[in-house]
Parts: C-alpha cells; sequence; structure tokens
C-alpha cells in the first residue's frame, strides 16, 4: 500500500536549484519522524541522483514513495543514456566536464554511493531514450 | 564546543548562517570531492573546503553539517550565502589552509567519533 508519492523535476544544468528537491525530500521524512540515520542514507541517493540528472541526465523527475514497509526512491530522466551500466557503476569512473569536476563533482562515486546506500538498487538505460534507477530502503530492520 | 567557539578561538569570518551559531560541534571533515564528503562527513561535523558555489549548502544540509569552512583563501559565491542564511548553515572563512586548521580544531578538541 502506498501512503504518500511525491514527485520533483529536475532540470538538466540547473545547478540553482540542484539538490533542492533531496533537502524538501529530508525535511518531508524529518517532519514524520523518520530514524535520522535513514533519513542520512536516503538523502545521500536522492543528492547523487539529482546531481546525476543536472550533469549528465538532462531534465527529469526524482520520486519519493512512502509505504508501510519501505521507502522507494525513483529516478527517470530522457537524458543520452548510460552506454555500459557496468563501467559506469565503477568506483571514479566518470565522463563529468571539466567545468563540473572544477565545481567537486564527477568524483565517479555516485551510482557506487547510491549503491551502497539503498538495501535494493536497479538500474535500467538505454542510449538515446534515459535512465531509470529505484532505490528501495527497508522499513523493518 | 558549539560553532561560535571555533569561530572566536580562530577568528573566523561569519558570511551566513548566524542561526547556526549555537550548533554542537561533534566532529570534522576535509575535502573538495562533493561525493565523498556526501558518503563520508560525520554528523554535526565543520566541513573545510575550498569549494564555494551554492551546491556545497545542499550537501551541508543533507549531511547535517554544525558549519562549512571555505580554506585557502577562496570566498563563496552570493548564492551560496543566500542559501546558507535560508537553511541556517554558517558558512565561516579561514584564510589559511585547511591542513593548518584542521591540526588546530584536533589540537582543540574536535574528534570524530566512531560512526
Ligand atoms: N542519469 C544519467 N544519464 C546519463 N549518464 C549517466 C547518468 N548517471 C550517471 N551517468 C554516467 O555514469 C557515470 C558515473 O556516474 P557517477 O558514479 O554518479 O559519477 P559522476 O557523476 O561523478 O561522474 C557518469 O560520469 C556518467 O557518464
Ligand atoms: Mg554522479
Amino acid at each position: 500500500m502506498t501512503d504518500l508519492k511525491k514527485i520533483f523535476h529536475v532540470k538538466g544544468n540547473d545547478f540553482t536549484h540542484a539538490g533542492e528537491a533531496s533537502v524538501n525530500i529530508k525535511n518531508m521524512l524529518k517532519s514524520i519522524g523518520l530514524d535520522p540515520k535513514l533519513i542520512r542514507r536516503i538523502g545521500v541517493c536522492g543528492y547523487e541522483g539529482e546531481m546525476n540528472m543536472v550533469m549528465h541526465g538532462g531534465d527529469g523527475t526524482l520520486s519519493i514513495e512512502i509505504n508501510t514497509d519501505k521507502i522507494i526512491l525513483y529516478l527517470d530522466d530522457n537524458g543520452p543514456g548510460i552506454e555500459d551500466l557496468e563501467l559506469a557503476m565503477k568506483e571514479g569512473y566518470s565522463t563529468a566536464k571539466d567545468e563540473y569536476r572544477e565545481m567537486g563533482f564527477g568524483a565517479g562515486m555516485g551510482l557506487p554511493n547510491m549503491k551502497k546506500n539503498a538495501d535494493e538498487f536497479t538500474i535500467s538505460s538505454k542510449v538515446g531514450r534515459g535512465t531509470q534507477v529505484k532505490m528501495v530502503f527497508s522499513l523493518n530492520h | 564546543m558549539i560553532v561560535k567557539d571555533i569561530v572566536n578561538r580562530f577568528g573566523l569570518e561569519v558570511l551566513s548562517g548566524k542561526e547556526g551559531l549555537d550548533q554542537k560541534v561533534m566532529g570534522g571533515h576535509c575535502g573538495d570531492l562533493l561525493s565523498e564528503v556526501m558518503g563520508n562527513a560525520p554528523v554535526g561535523c565543520v566541513w573545510l573546503t575550498v569549494q564555494g558555489h551554492q551546491n556545497i549548502v545542499a550537501v551541508a544540509t543533507l549531511r547535517e553539517m554544525a558549519a562549512v569552512i571555505i580554506t585557502g583563501g577562496q570566498t563563496p559565491d552570493p548564492e551560496t550565502i543566500q542559501k546558507a542564511d535560508t537553511e541556517n548553515i554558517p558558512i565561516l572563512l579561514y584564510p589559511g589552509l585547511a591542513f593548518d586548521l584542521a591540526g588546530q580544531l584536533y589540537e582543540a578538541g574536535v574528534k570524530n567519533m566512531d560512526t
């Protein structure tokens, strides 16, 4: 049963608002009294996902679904897609532009961070079509 | 120790987030790669970085930091200061290098607990 679903739009290359959806989600989870450690894990995943859409993915959405037994984050963009998912998941692999690297992005740790912090992590991507990520956080332990 | 104590002790300039100066300091972190900081910075830490663009505020907020200290003579963008005021995150300025301030902070008792 889904108790609540919220969708945030993320704009490609828009650094002014980058990160705001995740901060919103954090505040929302805080107000319902979720465990602070879990909020932080969800925050990391939301932020990294949001930044990937801003930097690589183009326009997309970050959604959160709150159920009685789990919380799910969805990332969905219409960007260029990822050719080699296995390579993209490797720590340190990044195609970020130099101007982004100078800002401290492009460490190639975003996808690995997400995988580490979510209980379940699935990614699918089609070149020329976009990328989808689903991250599940169990509320039962 | 609270943020204000660090400000006074090391003569840091406070650029934003005055509301957050009473926050307890529970550790420290140095880093300029945002994903590394996002993954590793402890709760309630002071974060020493040379990054001054607005995205550092989201990182500090999501990691529940006590303050951001911009080092190495770098300065924050005006948008950074604005956002940090909204989120009550103190942005502090230290003109010297991160290593020197980190060492002094450690000596003053700012240490990371096991997370
Ligand atoms: N939403 C996306 N759309 C297109 N490419 C992506 C997307 N997310 C990640 N990638 C690709 O995967 C690489 C690794 O991503 P990540 O681990 O987050 O590191 P970083 O963002 O620091 O480059 C990126 O550099 C990019 O090539
Ligand atoms: Mg990334």
